[in-house]
């Protein structure tokens, strides 16, 4: 299954610590509740992402595998309370 | 037995030091520039302020344009240049430079030039590449080093 998204990245030919540095500048413009995936073919993402998203303080709805060692990082901003 | 990386329980440690990496890039060898600036695009990434203190070989990869030519890998591995040379060539391949720029672009990124090295090339400010912030002196770098979490050599 795939969940719908605000915004669609494909990094799959991109290189640590590429689908990490696509995913934060895509989530840059995004509306607070607003979703974006990134698929990445790289293995250090499935570290990399999550660590990030949770410092980020967004949340990481889904982790969908996919062929070939990619995966789809399904993540909803969540803004800041400053 | 393997750990996971997410089951290490990491020690909290407050010693009052600040969340900036510091990495005293000497090597001008794109191996080495390549592991340097995929360690500063990750800090950037993970909100730590990065300094990137050029010295020596280091300095050289970054006169205006021989980030380009650049192909030179580690003599003690010379025998994986032809296929790491193969990888870094063509679009979509991994770059250093274009690593340090995204890096400058999400974070807090400095790229500083040693003053020694430059006089000792006889060269100045204006022929390296425009991601340099400023010259330093190593004294300078130092005292903000110091105030640092992490501190490479590479």
């Amino acid at each position: 299954m795939t969940l719908p998204v605000d915004r669609e990245i494909d990094a799959r030919g991109s290189h640590c610590p590429g689908p990490l540095m696509e995913l934060i500048r895509g989530s840059k413009s995004l509306a607070d509740g607003q979703t974006i995936a990134v698929l990445s073919a790289d293995a250090g993402s499935k570290k990399d992402i999550p660590i990030w998203v949770e410092k980020a303080g967004y949340k990481l709805l889904a982790v969908e595998e996919q062929e070939n060692g990619v995966a789809r990082f399904v993540v909803q901003k969540v803004a800041r309370k400053s | 037995m393997n750990t996971p990386m997410e089951n290490i329980v990491n020690p909290v440690v407050n010693d009052g030091r600040v969340n900036r990496m510091s990495i005293i890039l000497f090597s001008g060898t794109v191996d080495k520039l390549l592991a340097a600036s995929i360690m500063a695009t990750g800090a950037s990434a993970m909100g730590l302020e990065v300094d990137v203190f050029l010295t020596m070989w280091g300095m050289m990869a970054f006169r205006k344009g021989a980030y380009k030519e650049l192909n030179k890998v580690s003599a003690d591995f010379a025998e994986y240049g032809p296929m790491l040379q193969q990888k870094l060539s063509g679009p979509g391949a991994p770059n250093w430079m274009e690593n340090l720029v995204q890096a400058k672009e999400i974070g807090d990124v400095h790229v500083y030039a040693c003053g020694m090295t430059l006089e000792m090339f006889g060269m100045s400010k204006t022929d390296l590449e425009d991601i340099v912030d400023d010259v330093v002196g190593v004294a300078g770098f130092v005292e903000r080093a110091k105030e640092g979490k992490v501190t490479l050599f590479v």
